[in-house]
């Protein structure tokens, strides 16, 4: 009855003046969350738990031109909540989830980012997919103290304390591709050729110290804006070169007008004469290239929809059965669906959903389950996985031709490699 | 200043406007919102610099220009460089190859600050930049398109072309400039640290009072010789050319008076969201701050500000409530503010709220007069 009484009365004073009363109020708040949880370990800092919910974010772009990468990451995390609240939730809490759209534009992301943590007090975020979108929440996760999973390959030099990188860093990616087209193919010059950004030119950073290390050539490195379109100047001068292989990392649309132009000026990739590896097309991008363009080139990934074993049949059934029997899922798609696995673990782990504590618990945290296979969260917060290569086929989907025996470490600040 | 003149200055519906705009943005924002709230309203309102500018040089002047991203981008740069700078001392960088340094520059394998980044050491420095650099670059613009009687659409394209240039000098030099990601990671002000909450409630106090400054000068200009100059200009060139005024001057003028407001703006936005990228720059941002001043009424410079909020507080409430489909409701809110109020909302209070407001106003008094008897009731007790 007391309570009934008090509650009508604030909310009244609050429609005149919450300012003035806000101060007051999140000193209330903090003691009465205090009191009430300080037996409760499993949510000590106030985030968004009850008993039987726990409320996540969802942050990627599905408006603007990013939308058409980001949806497939989008997608597995909700099916990966799902699946979890299937099998009984996060220590005994069904997940529920706020999805923010940032608009494929970062300070969008940023805004959202902050809308999550602050107002809606999520206790993890799934989300961000190019590394701009990336460095404009980071501020804000290190600030308010979120956690992030981030899911995509990026170009490494970043390590932060809150966020988990569930995709590959560069050396991940790069290395372990190199080595094979050298060794099984005799590659003996490169062509480097990249969208201008952070990520293509870090990536062919590491990429020409590998090459040279190796006592190799690199015959040419080339960058384009996004979007960028017209590509026959570079394709004249590597027919000029002769490289053995083109390493491309396009990005985005420009992979469309890339591909039908290196087709229509007579470079047939599935000669290999040069072979062309790339680590920036998945099969989401062969969607829109088409696979009788892209037909024979190589790309380096962790993932790919193709991989057999059993842990990722189930993957590619459930996902069709939630999206529809033509989707296909890319590497990131994957690494997208592995956050709220970890996430999950961690907590687990951790026995709490605070974010110090799921920080702590996370090193170490193994996934046996995951659609790649095997992989487990490094010290520095990425993840342990193998590097494969596949082989584009005309379906739009990529034959595996090689693994690495061993999980690849990550090494976000590769030594001797910037 | 004489009485007279101030009245001239400001006639008393416009103080009204300013008084209410101030209680709103002073008094009933920071006072029912919570801090992350206000800190989205000071965001918006760093757009609203752009839009006033856009009221003199294209309501007033008829001058549409669409790229004033580009101004309201390089007063941000100005600010982020000097923030950037602070941020890299040599023993926060030091795990960087090039320790003292900016991180994307060390990224890049540039080991050493280039020349145009040195003067951004000096806060007094950056504070001229960034009204400088802006309007310079517009005089340039200006001097070379008004000069040559370029005007019009020829001009609109003209500036889209710059802010399309601009864009992918920032992106290619990402050594210089941190390319697509922009500058982030920004942290403290002369040692300040912009991110705690009382930062952001000064700041958005500080953003408050220069959007005030700015209001005050355009009002100035609206009400002198210069203003009407700019409506004759707008209306019939030919004629005011041929009554011995030198057109392009003015247009000039007023094309540097809202490069140099909007790069207040974006100044004041870097520092309220902590970072700075060429996002802000192109095209699409630029045109959309055309659309602010478009829902405001683009003759307005209070219908600016209004729009500019009304634009971007829907923006974020209709993509918080509907992510996937928010930007049809966008779509349509711009297409009924055009087909319903072509001259926006500064229109729309004109012709509707303003009557309205008078008739009661009347209705009131009427009603005063007649229960008193024929003593006139004095407004102030009535209202």
């Amino acid at each position: 009855m007391k309570f009934k009484f008090v509650f009508p009365t604030l909310k009244k004073i609050s429609a005149y003046g919450r300012g003035l009363l806000s101060t007051l109020g999140i000193i209330a708040c903090s003691f009465a969350l205090n009191t009430a949880n300080a037996a409760d370990s499993v949510n000590s800092t106030g985030l968004a738990v009850t008993d039987d919910t726990v409320t996540v974010g969802i942050l990627h772009s599905v408006t603007g031109t990013m939308a058409i990468s980001e949806t497939g990451s989008v997608q597995a995390e909700k099916l990966a909540i799902k699946q979890i609240n299937e099998m009984g939730g996060v220590l005994g809490r069904k997940i529920k989830y706020i999805q923010e759209d940032g608009a494929s534009d970062w300070p969008t992301f940023a805004e959202k980012a902050k809308k999550l943590l602050v107002r809606d007090k999520v206790a993890a975020v799934f989300g961000c997919w190019t590394s701009a979108s990336r460095k404009a929440v980071l501020p804000v996760f290190e600030q308010y103290n979120g956690m992030l999973y981030y899911p995509t390959f990026y170009e490494g030099l970043e390590q932060s304390p809150n966020v988990i990188y569930t995709g590959q860093e560069a050396t991940q990616q790069i290395i372990a591709g190199i080595d094979w087209v050298v060794e099984k193919k005799g590659a003996k010059t490169f062509y480097l050729l990249g969208s201008d950004y952070i990520w293509p030119r870090t990536s062919n950073k590491i990429a020409r110290k590998h090459i040279e290390k190796l006592g190799l050539k690199v015959v040419g490195e080339q960058y384009y804006p996004l979007g960028h379109t017209q590509f026959n100047s570079v394709i004249n001068k590597i027919k000029l070169r002769k490289p053995d292989v083109i390493y491309a990392i396009v990005v985005g649309g420009s992979n469309v007008a890339f591909y039908k132009q290196l087709k229509a000026a007579g470079i047939d990739l599935r000669k290999e004469k040069p072979l062309l590896l790339t680590i920036s097309v998945t099969e989401d991008e062969i969607l829109g290239i088409g696979g009788e363009n892209i037909e024979g080139a190589y790309a380096a990934m962790k993932y790919f929809q193709s991989l057999d074993n059993p842990n990722n049949k189930a993957f590619v059934k459930a996902f069709k059965e939630e999206y529809g029997e033509n989707i296909v899922i890319g590497d990131v798609t994957q690494a997208a669906y592995l956050g709220p696995w970890l996430w999950k673990a961690a907590v687990e782990k951790a026995g709490s959903f605070d974010i110090d504590k799921v920080r702590e618990a996370s090193p170490g945290i193994e996934l046996t389950t995951a659609p790649e296979g095997y992989v487990k969260i490094h010290p520095n917060h990425h993840l342990w996985s193998k590097t494969r290569v596949g082989l584009a086929q005309r379906d739009g989907q990529y034959k595996v031709v090689y693994e690495t025996e061993e999980l690849m470490e990550p090494d976000p600040f590769p030594e001797g490699y910037q | 200043m004489s009485i007279q003149s101030i009245r001239e200055f400001m006639p008393k519906n416009n103080l009204v406007y300013f008084l209410c705009l101030a209680l709103l943005i002073f008094v009933v924002f920071p006072l029912s919102m919570d801090i992350f709230r206000l800190n989205l309203i000071g965001k918006y309102l760093t757009y609203a610099f752009v839009a006033i500018g856009l009221v003199l040089c294209w309501g007033y002047g008829g001058i549409l220009s669409l790229g004033q991203g580009v101004f309201f981008g390089l007063g941000g740069y100005c600010m982020a460089m000097f923030l950037k700078l602070e941020s890299s001392d040599p023993e926060s960088t030091k795990i960087q190859s090039t320790p003292g340094i900016p991180d994307f520059m060390d990224w890049n394998q540039i080991t050493e600050l280039p020349w145009f980044w040195e003067p951004f050491y000096s806060f007094p420095f950056t504070l001229l930049a960034i009204l400088l650099v802006p309007s310079i670059f517009a005089y340039i613009i200006g001097v070379a398109m008004f000069k040559r009687r370029v005007g019009g659409v020829y001009f609109a394209i003209i500036t889209q072309a710059i802010a399309s240039i601009l864009t992918i000098l920032i992106i290619g030099q990402q050594g210089y400039t941190g390319g697509v990601n922009g500058i982030t990671d920004l942290r403290t002000l002369l040692g300040w640290n912009i991110r705690t909450d009382s930062a952001k409630y000064i700041l958005y106090f500080v953003n408050g009072v220069l959007l005030f400054i700015c209001l005050l000068v355009a009002q100035f200009i609206r009400k002198s010789k210069l203003g009407r100059l700019l409506l004759a200009m707008r209306e019939r060139e030919d004629r005011v050319r041929f009554s011995g005024y030198d057109v392009s001057n003015f247009k000039i003028f007023i094309f540097c008076v809202a490069a140099a407001f909007s790069a207040i703006g974006g100044a004041m936005f870097t520092l309220q969201v902590g970072f700075m990228s060429p996002s802000f720059v192109g095209i699409v941002p630029s045109i959309e701050m055309v659309i602010f001043c478009a829902v405001g009424g683009r003759l307005s410079i209070f219908g600016a500000v209004y729009g500019t909020l009304l634009v971007n507080w829907a923006k974020t409430t209709f993509s918080e409530s509907f992510p996937e489909l928010w930007l049809f409701a966008m779509g349509a809110l711009f297409i009924s503010v055009v087909m319903a109020f072509p001259s926006g909302l500064a229109g729309l209070y004109k012709s509707k709220v303003e009557p309205w407001l008078i008739q009661t106003y009347t209705n009131i008094k009427r009603y005063y007069l007649e229960r008193n008897g024929t003593r006139p009731a004095e407004s102030g007790e009535t209202l």
